[in-house]
């Protein structure tokens, strides 16, 4: 087998026992933490044959490893079980959601890499000087903003102040694809703010690491253009890193989704999640903790296989 | 030590003042917690028309300014807590895990591994779905979710040290884990940790935040900076400016510390090998 099938095939199949390791986390160590959903549900007054009756009905009796395995086949023939609430399918509700969140996290993510890197490039070519000082200040202060202060000082500048935009960004199946642009234009520029700052810092860092190679020294020295060094010769080579961050912010990003989509009032996963923690829906929260779960590990799985492809000393074995 | 630079004196001077502010706040706040005091909303001193209380008031008619003080005492509070249980466990952990090796350290770093490779946020939501959320429950689950990246740090740090002949030569004479971890390695493997301390420290102060403003963090009748913005932001479509104030007071906090840190950290890594200081 090729060298480079292996280690791919091996990170891809540590990703998976990763991933079951999570499920299980997420379902049997809910289940070992003190507090009762019976009686969460039905609040202190509840009666012992009340409680009893629930806990029978949802099937709480079992052994925990049974009704994990159980959730575990369903889970992954696509059935997520019914949210106690309101006892409809968890599995239509987040197939709508899912597609809003991922809407929202591809253009975010479309706007922020190209941006994060074009500006990377650009703090390494002035770096120390005035261009690079300005964007490492700025992304200082915006990595110490979290998402829903972003969200609500760009919410109050943008509609209440220079009425831009409508603050709540609710789509629905009917809209054009323009609408739908124009809706989630406020929550798609917060996240593209708050992931931009470390993907910028952490392309410039990578690149400024290639530059203090000996063969960019020679291209300073045939008189190169100092753009030209950093695009032709210093950003091939630092393409491996900067995927790996790409991919870990992207990762980030569907995280960062769950705040915003609260902040804008956006039908998404990250919306459904909250609301039903508040409630403290336990299958709802299970199955959104495992595919969220599901996203991010698929994410970082990837930046690790993109890196293994990237590094040209792997794909020619000696 | 002789020169701070700028930024750094500012951070300085803004995370002691809002420390002082966290420790006098019951000195300082001209009104309780909890205590009505006007109108719903009334405007801040910025406004064309400032009404008696410097900030306003929220979104009950309680003074905002006093609510603000006692915010940050929570919000500081909390957030030292946090950091005190993840840097407490987390490093004994993973020197603990560096000095023994073996299964013990395989064990612990795959359970760090796991932990790590989900995010916290998710991982706090489903945990805090099911326990009660209390003080101590937010203070546990923040410091030991973070603890996992103390761990790393202290792990790394420590493997370095380990090897080192005045490690050896405690061995040599006897002493047990307890004297190696806490006599030998924590006092020189003390200077990167510090300068991780502020970064954990916002982390946590971002964490309690963002978990209050979900309303699954502080509960009423106390409130810090994240609850503070939750319950005012059904003014700013109005144009009230009060679910601002807590956010933009997030926001500074985590910058002055960020300055600090920022500033530790270069001089920790400045120096060869980075703890020759």
């Amino acid at each position: 087998m090729h060298p480079i099938l292996k280690l791919v095939a091996q990170r891809v199949s540590l990703g998976l026992v990763l991933l079951l390791a999570a499920s299980a986390l997420i379902f049997i160590g809910v289940e070992l933490l003190p507090g009762d959903v019976a009686q969460s549900i039905l609040g202190q007054s509840a009666t012992e044959t009340s409680l009893r009756n629930l806990r029978e009905e949802l099937g709480l009796n079992e052994p925990a490893l049974t009704r994990y395995f159980n959730w575990l086949f369903a889970a992954l023939q696509g059935d997520l079980g019914t949210a106690l609430t309101n006892g409809q399918s968890i599995s239509k509700a987040v197939g709508e959601r899912l597609g809003n969140t991922l809407f929202l996290a591809f253009w975010a993510a479309i706007i922020s890499v190209p941006l994060a890197i074009i500006l990377g490039l650009i703090a390494v070519r002035y770096r120390n000087r005035w261009p690079d000082k300005l964007i490492s200040g700025i992304t200082l202060s915006t990595i110490s903003l979290p998402e829903f202060v972003a969200g609500y000082l760009l919410m109050y500048l943008l509609t209440v102040q220079f009425r831009v935009f409508s603050p709540i960004s609710t789509i629905y199946a009917g809209m054009s694809l323009g609408e739908k642009l124009s809706a989630i234009a406020l929550p798609v520029m917060v996240l593209v703010l708050v992931v931009l700052a470390h993907m910028m810092r952490m392309t410039r860092a990578a690149i400024l690491n290639v530059m203090q190679s000996a063969y960019i020294e020679t291209a300073e020295l045939k008189g190169l253009r100092p753009f030209v060094i950093i695009a032709r010769h210093a950003f091939p080579n630092a393409v491996a890193p900067v995927v790996n961050v790409v991919m870990l912010n992207l990762a980030y990003l569907v995280v960062g989704v769950v705040v915003v989509e609260v902040v804008f009032v956006y039908p998404g996963m990250g919306q459904y999640l909250v609301d039903h923690v508040t409630k403290r829906d336990l299958p709802v929260v299970q199955a959104c903790g495992l595919i969220f779960a599901a996203v991010y590990i698929g994410l970082n799985i990837m930046a690790d296989v993109i890196s293994i492809l990237a590094n040209p000393r792997l794909r020619h074995p000696k | 030590m002789s020169r701070i630079p700028v930024s750094a004196m500012i951070g300085l001077i803004l995370t002691a003042a809002f420390f002082l502010t966290a420790i006098f706040a019951n000195v300082i706040a001209p009104y309780g917690l909890n205590q009505t005091v006007g109108d719903v909303w009334e405007t801040p001193f910025w406004s064309a028309e400032p009404s008696q209380y410097l900030l306003g008031t929220d979104n009950i008619g309680r003074d905002l300014l006093s609510r603000m003080i006692y915010g940050c005492q929570i919000t500081i509070f909390l957030a030292t807590a946090a950091t005190i249980v993840s840097f407490a466990t987390g490093s004994i952990l993973g020197f603990t895990a560096a000095v023994l090796g073996g299964w013990v350290d395989q064990v612990m770093s795959r359970i760090v591994d796991l932990f790590m490779s989900l995010p916290s946020l998710i991982l706090a939501l489903v945990i805090l779905s099911v326990m009660q959320v209390t003080l101590p429950v937010l203070v546990i689950v923040i410091g030991l979710l973070d603890s996992t990246r103390v761990y790393r740090l202290s792990r790394a740090v420590a493997v370095d040290i380990v090897v080192m002949d005045y490690v050896e030569a405690a061995r040599l004479r006897g002493e047990g884990t307890r004297w190696i971890v806490l006599r030998e390695i924590l006092p020189n493997a003390l200077s990167p940790l510090v300068a991780e301390l502020g970064l954990r420290f916002i982390f946590a102060v971002l964490f309690i935040s963002t978990l209050s403003f979900l309303g699954l963090g502080v509960q009423p009748p106390l409130a810090d900076w994240g609850g503070m913005v939750k319950e005012n932001k059904e003014g700013l479509v109005y144009g009230i400016s009060a679910a601002l104030v807590p956010a933009i007071a997030i926001a500074a906090l985590a910058i002055s510390v960020n300055l600090v840190a920022d500033w530790i950290l270069n001089r920790t890594t400045s120096l060869k090998g980075g703890r020759g200081a």
